[in-house]
């Protein structure tokens, strides 16, 4: 099985938060100070939004029973004052809203902003183990999609949630100072309608989940046919895939049809319950009238008021679904963030490595994947400065992992690396990175040109020492050979440029930074062999004066290296020259005669 | 200008529904049905408060007494219009759902259709992630309007009957309410106007986001290596700030226009009481009806936002309708003739002066020409290309296998495209059996020839799916065709064996592996012409030695062609042709070309040059016996 297989099995995966919503609440506001900075203010203004509500109700009650209802007969004068005075107040709760929603836009929006980055600094920092073990689509989701529920549910969700609580409650308040006996009744009437609708919430929230899986599905589907459309043409599996593509879509929309089913009749009910509680309320606030109990400008009011509290229940479950959604996006960017670092920068008091080719030694170095076997045990090798080495080995033998470990992508289980005397987890990263460099079989390259990607590994780069390192490198008919020579694009992930091309600009782009201890991890391997032997020539002249590490299954790469490393499940087994080891029995004349045979007709 | 643009979109947007509701023209109008009830209702329960006040609870409490009769039936006529309102509401939603969902599945399945019609060629000229995105969030914003579509045109049913019953009610009221609608709605169609652009622009910055962050998820390891994470974070922090300041423009808006689209019914309502009250003085109305209309501007405040909301879609809706209608439109199908290929065994394969050139995907700023994904992509004028074959000419007798072997970016894998139709050639003709490609009837030549290429396409399916592509094959002839191509060792040790996932929800493999399922593949069919584009390279050269070997032994009866850099490989092949900057160079036995090819000879013979050059040299030194002490005297430097 693959090592990427392994390591999925294995976990050591983004850490899952448990919490409760409030403390994952609690702990995102701290975590971007834009969220809580003027938050006080901003909840004044929410109350007096929200309180604004009632000015209506109030002014219909006002109207009927002083202006139309008084014991002097109609009062037009009062009336007039009445509706001057609650115009203000409209227009004040308009302002105060107004304020509200930009000063709430604004602090989510800045907060949002800063623990995306955040997020996406953390993915960054976090180790290469721990980046293979998550799928890229779900990092990507972490800094993406999960954050933008968030800001979703705070443009719409979380300021109705906001409001609509506090209609809900001064609602209450009015409702009861007209009558607090209808004000019991119409609870009793909504009472069972909350726990009804945290039922339909659920189903509805089992319904979005599912309509979201079958958009994966979908998407997986289509892409099918737009990824692998050369297969499909070449296989001619044109109908298999379009029914694929059609039961995905068939699926889908059933799944939406479902759910719309489902936000209907939730929408029906509480309509339906607003109107028992309209009847029961007018049924019994004619009683209560008759006993004098309440005034018939208070009843009707408060059948406005009846509808203002219904209002927000009528959007509580999709609000309460973005809720939930929004938290639980929230847990798991926090699930990023609380995932530490196993491989982490010293930072500035790291030490500084000097100038100068660079000696390394490994101290009886042991990995292994979580929760699995050993990929390399008992390493102990010291490579003094200057030297070029080519390691050999089978597939899954331990060539990479040496590679990572010497280039700190990942910390040894066990034992040491020392370069230049130092370990390697006391170098500081800017140091490391910039003079240890290595150069991974697949040459990713980003969408831009090609002097771009080569400035990857030197931002200030001149074009002219682009070309001169090219020059250096041999490789400069291949540069004329291209359309647009350095500018010439990439395409996304350098997909315009052939595997080889790719690798060839991933060894420009390592090459220019000027590195003194250079790992290539078959870095040539999908290059014709004449341009590899005459990238190989280069580099040997190159590569003289610094330390160099090549990890390669063309065995001509240890032909030309000092020294050979020969890794054997997890082991090294034999160390010294090619000419050497191609003489004596062992792992290496036995690889090296695979070579060969391959190589002769 | 903006006006212009404004209209023409309007246009454009309503042609788009009035397709929409051809289309679906019995759901529609279930739809409009339902919400026409549910608009009538709302005004009802309005007018029915308004009597209820007027005649059961004023005179009851200015009586001080009533009759159960007048209760229940006060009751019963709130509940009754309710439930007819729910049954409205239930049939507007869901129907108007129903709608929206077949026309986006519909839609999906049409462009997938030309995705899987259109030639690879029209594939290679557009980027991944704009074919997937005008399949899924292209279709969803053309159909956007659709859902709020039968509330508006409820909402104007409920315009219609408020109107009469205020008109009925009192002039003066009307009067109000033919003041305070059309400004409700003006105002959000304003809104909606504005807000659309800012909405759109943050949608293209959240995909702009994603995309950042998706390359440099995807270079991680680049990033890590170059030590880059603070110039990524800082060009991530950029991007993520412009979709912040989008979205702060957006709220802006919203948090403009909400309130006072909240306002302007309140105030309706104060103008209601002042002037009602007026007119109950002059007793031409009563204080139900002055509650009634009051009733009624809070009811209808929200709906009729549903006409913005509409309109509102439009933009999004007539851009995304661009786009899809861009591919649908699309030409440039493969044509196919009605020939068939019988026969077994190994097939005869000829080319005749293949001429191709790629389309240059790019213009000359940097810019990818998909980007203009507005125009259709088809009448826009051929850029210059680059010519990759410059008549190219084969012949291969059945049985043969030929090795093509050639520097990297010299043409070999746009040749093997070419010889399986997946690509026609600018000029010039392949021929099987000596019938012309072109000449084939779909799905002859997939049945004849098998290519695999370097890079593995593994379908989202089990291990048997993958291998047997539906057709349908036994157990043992899947297992069979794994054992040829090497991967039967680790799937049968896959948890699944072969019903295990793979791709994208599955066991990941490695290259290597991915490879060898890509070539079981090949194998299964039996292919009567069978092409290796560099499909083993990623597998180790023992492994590969073993494949080649079966590969022989399997005694498959068809036609080989094999792209490759290896030796052992070569040695393999009956025959060489040595492509080199788009010409065949010369083609013979390996040994001929050894002698008479300069190119050939150096490029396959690198590694033994480069060996025996070294030898040579290190005898050198080591007659010369000083230069040993080299590397030892660096050592003492360090």
């Amino acid at each position: 099985m693959s090592a990427v297989t392994k390591e999925i099995e294995a976990g050591g995966s983004l850490r899952t938060v448990h919490e409760s919503s409030l403390a994952t609440l609690r702990r995102g506001m701290a975590l971007s100070p834009e969220f809580v900075r003027g938050l006080g203010v901003t909840l004044l203004f929410a109350l007096g939004a929200t309180a604004g509500r009632l000015v209506v109700p109030i002014a219909v009650q006002q109207v009927l029973d002083r202006g139309l209802g008084g014991p002097g007969g109609t009062d037009l004068g009062f009336i007039r004052a009445a509706v001057l005075y609650c115009a203000v107040a409209v227009l004040a709760t308009a302002l105060c809203a107004y304020l509200m929603n930009v000063r709430l836009y604004r602090s989510a929006e800045g907060g949002l902003a800063t623990l995306r980055t955040k997020a996406f600094r953390h993915v960054h920092d976090l180790s290469v183990l721990t980046q293979n073990t998550e799928r890229r689509g779900a990092l990507v989701s972490r800094v993406t999609t999960d954050v933008d529920q968030i800001s979703q549910f705070m443009q719409w969700g979380g300021l109705l949630l906001l409001v609509n609580t506090g209609q809900l409650l001064v609602t209450t308040v009015l409702m009861a100072v007209y009558s607090w006996q209808l004000t019991l009744l119409v609870w009793a009437c909504f009472i069972p309608l909350a726990f009804a609708l945290r039922m339909f919430q659920r189903w509805l929230s089992a319904a979005y989940t599912r309509i979201r899986e079958r958009i994966g599905e979908l998407l997986g589907a289509v892409s099918e046919a737009v990824v692998g459309a050369a297969v499909v043409r070449a296989y001619g599996v044109e109908d298999r895939t379009a029914a694929r593509v059609d039961g995905a879509i068939e699926a889908h929309r059933d799944a939406q049809t479902r759910a719309q089913r489902l936000v209907a009749l939730t929408f029906s009910t509480t309509e339906i319950v607003a109107a028992l509680a309209t009847s029961a309320a007018i049924a019994a606030g004619v009683f209560l009238g008759i006993g004098g109990e309440i005034s018939p400008g208070r009843l009707v009011a408060f059948l406005f008021l009846v509808t203002l509290f219904i209002s927000p229940l009528q959007t509580a479950t999709e609000v309460l679904n973005e809720a939930q959604n929004a938290i639980a996006g929230w847990r798991r960017v926090l699930g990023v963030l609380d995932t530490p670092p196993d491989v982490s920068d010293p930072g500035p008091e790291g030490v500084t490595l000097d100038r100068g080719p660079v000696a390394f030694r490994f101290e009886d170095v042991g990995f292994a994947y979580p929760g699995s076997e050993k990929v390399l045990i008992g390493v102990t090798e010291e490579v003094p400065a200057g030297r070029r080495i080519a390691v050999v080995g089978e597939t899954g033998s331990g060539k990479t992992t040496f590679a990572k470990l010497l280039t700190r992508l990942m910390d040894p289980t066990e034992g040491k690396v020392f370069v230049n005397g130092v370990d390697l987890r006391d170098v500081a990263f800017a140091s490391l990175r910039e003079r240890i460099v290595m150069v991974p079989q697949e040459g990713y390259l980003f969408d831009g040109s090609l002097a771009d990607n080569v400035r990857f590994g030197k931002p200030d780069a001149t074009a002219a020492a682009i070309r001169l390192a090219m020059t250096e490198l041999g490789l400069v008919d291949w540069l004329e050979s291209l359309p647009h020579g350095l500018d010439t694009p990439v395409g996304q992930r350098g997909e315009s440029l052939s595997a080889g091309e790719r690798q060839l600009v991933a060894l420009v782009r390592a090459y220019v930074g000027d590195p003194d201890l250079l790992v290539l991890d078959e870095a040539t391997s999908a290059v014709d062999p004449a341009t590899e032997v005459r990238l190989q020539r280069a580099l040997e002249g190159l590569t003289r004066g610094r330390t160099s590490v090549a990890i390669a299954h063309r065995l001509s790469t240890a032909e030309a290296a000092d020294e050979v490393i020969v890794f054997d499940e997890g082991r090294v087994v034999q160390r010294g020259s090619h000419r050497e080891l191609v003489g004596e029995p062992g792992r290496y004349a036995e690889l090296h005669a695979s070579w060969v045979a391959q190589q002769r007709v | 200008m903006a006006t212009r643009v404004t209209s023409d979109i309007l246009r454009r947007g309503l042609r788009q529904l009035r397709d929409a509701i051809r289309e679906q023209p019995r759901i529609f109008s279930l739809a409009v049905v339902a919400s026409a009830v549910y608009g009538t209702m709302t005004v009802g329960s309005a007018w029915v408060l308004g009597r209820v006040t007027e005649e059961v609870v004023l005179p009851a409490l200015r009586d001080g007494r009533t009759t159960t009769a007048a209760l229940v039936a006060a009751a019963a006529a709130i509940v009754a219009v309710a439930v007819l309102k729910s049954v409205g509401v239930i049939g507007r939603r869901y129907w108007a759902g129903v709608m929206q969902y077949r026309l986006q599945a519909s839609y999906r399945r049409r462009v997938t259709r030309q995705y899987l019609r259109l030639p690879l060629a029209w594939h290679h000229r557009h980027p991944t992630g704009q074919l997937l995105s005008n399949a899924n969030a292209d279709v969803e914003a053309m159909w956007g309007p659709i859902a709020p579509l039968p509330m508006a045109m409820g909402v104007v049913v409920m315009l219609v009957v408020a109107g009469m019953a205020m008109i009925f009610t009192d002039i003066w009221m009307a009067l109000v309410g033919f003041t305070v609608f059309p400004a409700i709605a003006l105002i959000n169609f304003v809104y909606q106007r504005r807000l659309s652009p800012r909405a759109t622009r943050a949608q293209r910055l959240r995909a702009e986001v994603s995309e950042v962050a998706h390359e440099s998820f995807d270079g991680a390891m680049v990033v890590k290596t170059l030590g880059r994470e603070a110039a990524e974070t800082e060009r991530f922090a950029e991007s993520a700030g412009r979709l912040r300041d989008a979205n702060v423009s957006v709220g802006r808006v919203r948090g403009l226009f909400d309130p006072v689209l909240e306002a302007l019914p309140n105030l309706g309502v104060l103008l209601v009481l002042l002037i009602g009250s007026t007119r109950i003085e002059a007793g031409s109305m009563n204080p139900g009806e002055l509650v009634q209309t009051a009733y009624l501007f809070t009811l209808l405040a929200f709906p009729i936002r549903a006409l913005g909301w509409v309109l509102g879609e439009l933009p999004r809706s007539v851009v995304g309708g661009d786009r899809v209608h861009a591919v649908l439109r699309a030409s440039g199908s493969t044509a196919y003739g009605d020939a068939a290929l019988g026969g077994v065994g190994g097939v005869h394969l000829t080319a005749r002066d293949l001429r191709f050139s790629y389309e240059d995907a790019y213009t000359e700023g940097g810019h990818r020409a998909g980007d203009s994904d507005l125009a259709d992509d088809d009448e826009r004028a051929v850029l210059p290309g680059t010519t990759v074959l410059h008549g190219v000419d084969l012949d291969v007798p059945p049985g043969r296998v030929v090795a093509v072997v050639g520097p990297t970016g010299s043409g070999k894998s746009t040749l093997m495209d070419l010889l399986v139709r997946l690509v026609d050639p600018d000029s010039g003709s392949v021929t099987l059996d000596g019938v012309d490609l072109r000449a084939m009837g779909r799905g002859e030549v997939p049945a004849i020839a098998a290519l695999v290429h370097q890079q593995a396409f593994i379908f989202d399916d089990s291990v048997r799916e993958n291998v047997a592509l539906g057709r349908g094959l036994s157990d043992a002839q899947v297992w069979e065709a794994l054992e040829v191509a090497q991967a039967d060792e680790f799937v049968r040790a896959l948890p699944g064996g072969l019903d295990t996932q793979l791709g994208e929800r599955g066991t990941s493999l490695s290259g290597g592996q991915r490879q060898r399922i890509a070539l079981a593949r090949a194998i299964a069919r039996r292919p009567r012409l069978l092409i290796l584009d560099d499909a083993t390279s990623a597998v180790d050269p023992q492994v590969e030695a073993r494949i080649l070997g079966k590969l022989m032994d399997a005694g498959l009866p068809s036609t080989v062609l094999v792209v490759a850099y290896r030796m052992a490989t070569i040695a393999m092949a009956d025959e060489v042709v040595y492509l080199d900057r788009g010409r065949i160079q010369d083609r013979g036995t390996h040994r001929r070309l050894l002698e008479r090819s300069d190119g050939y000879r150096k490029l396959v013979t690198a590694y033994e040059r480069a060996q025996s050059e070294r030898e040579a040299l290190e005898d050198l030194e080591d007659a010369d016996g000083a230069t040993d002490t080299a590397p030892d005297d660096e050592e003492a430097v360090a």
